[in-house]
């Protein structure tokens, strides 16, 4: 049976791995390269490095960090922010990276998805979606650039439309969680799983291993990301693994 | 000296970093005659199954790539690297391929059901290989082993006993093909943590 993954997410600006709340008051959370084998270690089965710098210079330290982190962890490695032109998807495949995760290039020019998709195949194809709840309505909004930018476009749409362009998964974060340690948005995670055939990756807010656990047997989530619980040694990967094993949910145990 | 075949497609520094890791070197090489130099070759491969067979072709490894395997010398497949292999693809259409193993690649039926949950495709993650047959890429290996896979296609070989091990995902599929020093995995070795770096410990150890 396949197993539910579990994927840690690794902000990174400057060569260093920091977290903030609503992408805001940034914390230091250590080297990439050593936080990467550390969740190799407990058994992550992916992992994914998101570049919220993304400025040009930026974007060499990134390439640096993936290629280290390739020498030395082999499980697949997800890497997004700023990732604009054919050539940004190249760069991180031969730096070691598995699959680009596009994001606000999507939304300014959809064909994006289909060129990388055709190019280099749709497993390596992520697009991102920030997503944020229309006021009381169930019902949310694509935004971009790092969550600050409304686009009018509605997230199962959106979703629906990315997987006729080909990509091969939807990293689904809300907005309105990121941060806040109050578990994921499962209405919005099960309406975009309900409305694509493609795995759909749970982000933005999970703060215990119960949120885990809901995203995947409520809202039917193929993997969950999660940042803060492991980074600030909450939990291990193992723990959350253990503790989900044990409620039912199908997991690979190292 | 271990070859891995680069004809312009995906991720192949994986691979590579995979067997310094444990201690071989291996050369990515886009020259045909550094592959008919070689005591042991990999194809690699993600993308499309057209593009492949299309760079393939014209990257002049087709005579060169059935030579090997004629001759015996150790060969691995990986992922759409394995599906190459096969007589034929149906994947945007029907494209020939390789046709070292008698069979078809096909798409997962739409529908599939698990639990009352539908089975995404791609089939994106880490599964239990059901271990069918000897191989020496097996060796050390545990039957029920996760591995990492992510593919929308699967392999059928005509001859059921070209089938080394096999993984369930909707339904019984096909996993790994082996026929004399001829292996192929539809999962990804060099993604599959200790258990995939055994298996190219495994290949890499191989007599030819």
């Amino acid at each position: 049976m396949l197993t539910r993954r579990i994927i840690p997410c690794l902000d990174v600006t400057g060569g260093r791995v920091v977290k903030g709340v609503q992408f805001l008051e940034l914390r230091d959370a250590g080297d990439p390269v050593e936080i990467a084998e550390a969740y190799d270690q407990q058994g992550a089965d992916e992992l994914t490095f998101l570049d919220i710098t993304a400025s040009s210079d930026g974007r060499d330290t990134m390439v640096d960090v993936v290629r280290r982190t390739a020498e030395r962890v082999f499980m697949p490695l997800t890497v997004g922010g700023g990732i604009r032109v054919v050539e940004d998807i190249r760069r991180m495949l031969n730096a070691g990276a598995d699959k680009v995760s596009i994001n606000t290039a999507a939304v300014d020019r959809p064909e994006f998805v289909n060129e990388a998709a055709e190019r280099f195949g749709s497993q390596c194809t992520v697009v991102a979606i920030d997503a944020r709840q229309v006021p009381g309505e169930q019902r949310w909004e694509v935004y971009t650039h790092g969550g600050r930018k409304p686009t009018g476009i509605d997230v199962v749409e959106w979703a629906t439309r990315m997987e006729s362009f080909g990509a091969g998964e939807i990293l689904l974060t809300s907005m309105d969680r990121d941060g806040t340690k109050d578990g994921y948005d499962l209405a919005l995670t099960r309406a975009v799983v309900d409305a694509v055939s493609i795995p759909v990756i749970a982000s933005g807010g999970v703060g215990n291993l119960e949120h885990l656990y809901d995203g995947f047997s409520i809202a039917g989530a193929s993997a969950c990301l999660a940042a803060s619980i492991f980074h600030f040694r909450q939990h291990t990967v193992q723990e959350a693994k253990q503790y989900l094993q044990g409620r039912g949910v199908p997991v690979r145990m190292v | 000296m271990i070859a891995i075949i680069d004809y312009g497609m995906g991720n192949l520094r994986s691979v590579q970093k995979g067997f310094e890791r444990i201690g071989f070197a291996a050369e990515v090489t886009a020259d045909p005659a550094r592959l008919l130099a070689a005591e042991k070759i990999v194809l690699p491969g993600v993308g499309a199954f057209r593009d492949c067979i299309h760079n393939l072709e014209q990257g002049g490894f087709v005579e060169p790539i059935l030579q090997v395997i004629a001759e015996g010398r150790p060969f691995l497949g990986i992922c759409l690297g394995l599906q190459l292999l096969f007589s034929e693809s149906e994947e945007f259409g029907r494209h020939k391929g390789l046709g070292v193993i008698p069979g078809r690649v096909v798409r997962f039926p739409e529908g599939m059901q698990e639990q009352g949950e539908k089975l995404p495709v791609p089939h994106m993650g880490w599964n239990q290989i059901s271990l069918k047959a000897e191989t020496p890429l097996f060796k050390g290996i545990q039957d029920n082993s996760n591995v990492y896979f992510v593919h929308s296609y699967y392999v059928k070989p005509d001859d059921p006993t070209a089938i080394a091990a096999t993984c369930n995902y909707g339904l019984e599929f096909c996993a790994a093909i082996r026929k004399d020093n001829l292996m192929a995995t539809q999962f990804h070795p060099e993604k599959s943590q200790g258990i995939g770096l055994q298996m190219l410990k495994n290949f890499a150890e191989m007599k030819g």
